[in-house]
């Protein structure tokens, strides 16, 4: 299905610009929110900023929306530094976590409400609040108040009403949090079709991984107001660049351990209770440096009984969890540490509690990073 | 620290439902007994003799032009403050200074300032030689109509500042955010999205400033010279029961009409949101505007509200070199009256407090939390308001009637603290049922499901988030009653401190003794206050 498009849109549709972020930094009180961020979001692009709570990213799309001005660095709208561009002239459409829907009008008057209030004739006004209503399935309930519209309806509104103040540039403060698990699927994609028929750029800022893998073209993962890594869904999940990435998109097990041996190939690590694999390293590490080693569980193999084969290490099932599609199990290695295995629910032969198994994996799906300065247990906290 | 056992006790006490009925039903039988029913009754009992009105066309057509100055009045004042108190509520909630916690405290002044004191300290700024006038020669603005619009003005501009700042302050700002992010102006947004939504308060602080206006005795007696509204032309005619009734009947049914018209209306008003003027909009939203009105707000808050109400501490420092002083501390003359009604002005300022926190707090409860159903519970939400808008010396005078005719065994001193507790305890009402409405109802239920009694839930979780406002209903209904004139003047023959400012007045004495005079009560009142803040703060403990 092909969206209409709206005629201020249209009109626009070849100047959307990208968006910069040069060393911008924001402060409130002693808190750094946003630190020395740099950033570059392409045209078109559909962009996630994702991260635990509290680690800056709403501040960052408040920043980018002239909402709150930065203490320091620039923003580019296009070629135009918009530090000292009042919101109303951003040409941006924000959607607010919770939706902000005027409570006085009604869906009609809140969608209608930018062309209005840009000075769009009436005509044209009513032209692009029947596309975009029509767009988000909504044009027969634009005579609805916002406290007669369910949580999905309102959402669908504060987008349409976004959209009909011809924005260029489409802000989503974690736009669906507030919706139930179904819609918020339903919604996710329909979000991002609407952007890419439109050729919007859009910046979407969640702090749920999934929600931004299953919809983005490129995630910046932030946290503590820095940007740990930008890249592709596939990017970040392949090749995370530092613990947290590893931690924070998708399931890591993280083991202890230290750089034993060298070589062209990778490198052996001694994990605790000296058991030894063989993993990828980066160029920079040092022999007996401590690191930890990062193996995703759906990349392990876990067999019945005792195998040998390379890189295995011994252990018994503690706990096994059901979760529909997947099953997933805990085990306690030899050595004490403690790794998550998951396997498809329906191919696989369930193990019991108890029961003695092999793990293994693979070198090449292995990622070792530099020990913390702060310690694991620091580095992995989200609050 | 182990509970002591009384509260142990009391609050195993409070979850037999029999006991909480009893105390809410009390509360609504005192409410109708002592607050709203004598004020009404005492009029409507002599309702015959307003023949006495009739039979004198003269008297008839004076009271009707009173009336219509009350009005007049009270419209004109209430649509300035608003226009000119919604300015200044948002500059000190969404201004960057430091000083706007100053500025915030300042604009209570005229709360602390008793009515009758600020009605001379009026006066002595813009009638006075020694005022305004010294730079003019002659009276600037002299005793009447203006100087009565310029005071209402003063006394009634803090209630539209406190309302709409409380309103700012809850305000959630994301309406207008996203406003601006649809391409809406300042000033755009501001009058399509915030004003609208916060129309109720509007509304809200509109109708308290014109009851405030329309009721108020005191203050305008000292400054209305040859102006007669309402509550002077009750006063003038105080020993004519005819004249009271009849007066007092017109106010109150006018001001219910009133009333009942922006309650009916007011949910139905439409804020012209449609209809929007990019450009000039544009214009008016630039700083050089917004820095004019910010400078003439605060201009018109300094000169006209502020300087005037305190201009009366002026003469109470020549007290100082002209040898008042010593004679005032030392109780010599007049000064020996004067400790005594001060006395007893805060003797019945502080047991009106008291008692209208354990009778209103239950009404409070009621109210916010629907306790005796949806609509008797809206009804009582309106009854409270009613003792506001009856004219304080009206109100004054019907009670009077009520028990001295028939409870002629009541005290004096009790009449007066019926009459304070009338006045004062809508006050209470208002600010603590807005306060326990705001806090969620599951705050209360998680407390019950921890295990806690309805009166431990009360005491851990109701009451330290109210207290402030608690406290600031506890401060209003203080300094309301401490200030009160009008009802006072002729419920009884005791003078409290108000009352003898007023006859000091009259008879004429010297500046320097009535500058002194009330800048002590000023300056009473406002350590009073001060004590109360630290107090409360001291006990920020959870």
């Amino acid at each position: 299905m092909h969206y209409f498009t709206p005629v201020q849109t249209q009109r626009r549709r070849k100047h959307i610009p990208d968006i910069r972020l040069v060393n911008v930094t924001k402060r409130f009180g002693n808190i750094v929110a946003v630190d020395g961020v740099n950033l570059h979001i392409y045209d078109k692009e559909y962009f996630s900023l994702l991260g635990p709570s509290g680690c800056g990213k709403t501040t960052l799309l408040r920043l980018i929306a002239g909402l709150v001005h930065p203490d320091e660095g620039e923003i580019y709208i296009g070629d135009r530094l918009v530090n000292e561009v009042p919101p109303e002239d951003r040409d941006i459409g924000f959607v607010f976590q919770t939706f902000a829907l005027f409570p006085h009008m009604n869906a009609w008057d809140n969608v209608t409400y930018g062309p209005r209030v840009k000075g769009f004739n009436i005509k044209k006004a009513e032209t692009i609040g029947h596309e975009v209503l029509e767009m988000v399935k909504l044009h027969k309930r634009l005579d609805a108040y916002p406290d007669e519209l369910s949580g999905g309806m309102m959402q669908r509104i504060a987008v349409a009403r976004a959209l009909a103040a011809g924005a260029r540039l489409l802000l989503l403060d974690e736009p669906l949090g507030q919706l139930d698990a179904k819609v918020r699927n339903e919604i996710r994609y329909e979000i991002r079709k609407m952007t890419k028929d439109l050729e919007l750029t859009a910046i979407h800022v969640t702090h749920d991984q999934a929600e931004a893998m299953a919809i983005s073209d490129r995630i910046a993962v932030i946290k503590k107001g820095k940007i740990l890594q930008v890249g592709t869904p596939k990017e970040l999940y392949m090749t995370p660049k530092s613990v947290f990435v590893a931690y924070f998109i998708g399931e890591s097990n993280f083991l202890e351990g230290y750089v034993s041996n060298l070589s062209k190939r990778g490198a052996v690590i001694e994990l605790r209770g000296g058991i030894k694999v063989q993993a990828r390293v980066q160029k920079t590490m040092e022999k007996g440096e401590k690191v930890v080693l990062a193996i995703r569980p759906e990349t392990i193999v876990i067999e019945k009984g005792i195998k040998k084969s390379k890189n295995s290490i011994l252990g018994i099932v503690e706990r096994i969890t059901f979760e529909g599609t997947d099953i997933r199990y805990e085990v306690r290695l030899r050595n004490q540490d403690l790794v998550v295995v998951v396997k498809p629910s329906l191919v696989e032969e369930w193990l019991n509690v108890g029961e003695n198994v092999t793990v293994s994996f693979s070198s090449g799906k292995t990622h070792v990073f530099a020990y913390p300065e702060v310690g694991l247990r620091e580095e992995l906290t989200v609050e | 620290m182990p509970k002591p056992k009384i509260a142990e006790a009391l609050d195993r006490l409070s979850s037999k439902a029999a006991l909480k009925n009893t105390i809410y039903m009390l509360s609504i039988i005192i409410f109708f007994a002592l607050i709203l029913l004598p004020p009404i009754l005492g009029i409507i009992i002599k309702c015959g003799s307003i023949q006495d009105v009739l039979d004198q066309p003269k008297l008839m057509s004076e009271a009707f032009k009173a009336i219509a100055a009350s009005f007049g009045v009270a419209l004109f004042v209430s649509f300035i403050d608003v226009v000119a108190g919604v300015p200044m509520a948002w500059i000190i909630t969404r201004g960057k200074s430091k000083w706007l916690n100053v500025l915030d405290t300042l604009s209570d002044i005229p709360f602390i300032v008793p009515t009758a004191t600020l009605g001379y300290s009026l006066f002595l700024f813009w009638g006075d030689l020694g005022g305004l006038s010294s730079l003019f020669g002659v009276p600037f603005v002299s005793r009447g109509w203006l100087l009565v619009v310029l005071l209402h003005f003063a006394f009634s501009f803090p209630v539209v500042v406190r309302v709409m700042v409380g309103a700012l302050l809850d305000y959630k700002l994301e309406y207008e955010q996203a406003s601006r992010t649809l391409g809406a102006a300042p000033l755009t947004a501001v009058r399509t999205v915030t004003f609208p939504i916060l129309k109720h308060s509007l509304i809200a602080s509109f109708t308290l400033a014109f009851a405030r206006s329309l009721s108020e005795t005191g203050a305008t007696m000292m400054v209305a010279g040859a102006f007669i509204n309402g509550p002077i032309f009750i006063q003038k005619h105080i020993g004519e029961e005819g004249a009271l009734v009849f007066v007092s009947l017109i106010l109150i049914a006018l001001s219910s009409l009133v009333f009942i018209t922006i309650r009916l209306l007011g949910p139905k008003l439409r804020m012209p949101v449609r209809k929007v003027w990019p450009k000039a909009e544009r214009k008016l939203s630039g700083s050089v505007v917004t820095s004019s009105r910010n400078g003439i707000t605060l201009l018109i808050f300094f000169v006209i509200v502020l300087i005037p109400s305190l201009f009366v501490a002026i003469p109470a420092f020549e007290a100082v070199v002209t040898g008042v002083l010593p004679e005032a501390i030392g109780g010599l003359g007049v000064w020996g009256d004067y400790w005594q009604s001060l006395s007893l002005s805060y003797f019945v300022g502080t047991v009106v407090t008291l008692l209208n926190v354990v009778i209103g707090l239950p009404m409070a409860i009621i109210i916010a939390r629907r306790k005796i159903g949806n609509g008797p519970s809206a009804i009582l939400d309106m009854l409270v308001n009613i003792p506001i808008i009856v004219p304080s010396v009206a109100l004054g005078a019907s009670l009077a009637i009520f028990w001295k005719e028939n409870f002629a065994f009541v005290p004096e001193i009790w009449l007066l603290i019926f009459a304070h507790l009338s006045i004062t305890y809508p006050y209470f009402v208002r600010s603590m049922s807005a306060a326990v409405e705001r806090i969620s109802i599951e705050l209360e239920e998680a407390g019950r499901t921890l295990g806690a009694k309805p009166l431990g839930v009360f005491r851990t979780i109701i009451f330290p988030l109210t207290k402030y406002s608690m406290f600031s209903g506890a401060i209003m209904m203080f300094t309301r009653s401490v200030s009160e004139t009008g009802a006072t003047l002729v419920v009884s023959n005791l003078v409290t401190a108000p009352v003898l400012l007023v006859n000091w007045v009259e008879n004429e004495v010297s500046t320097s003794t009535l500058g002194l005079g009330c800048g002590f009560l000023i300056l009473f009142s406002f350590i009073i206050l001060l004590v109360l803040r630290l107090v409360v703060k001291g006990k920020e403990t959870y």
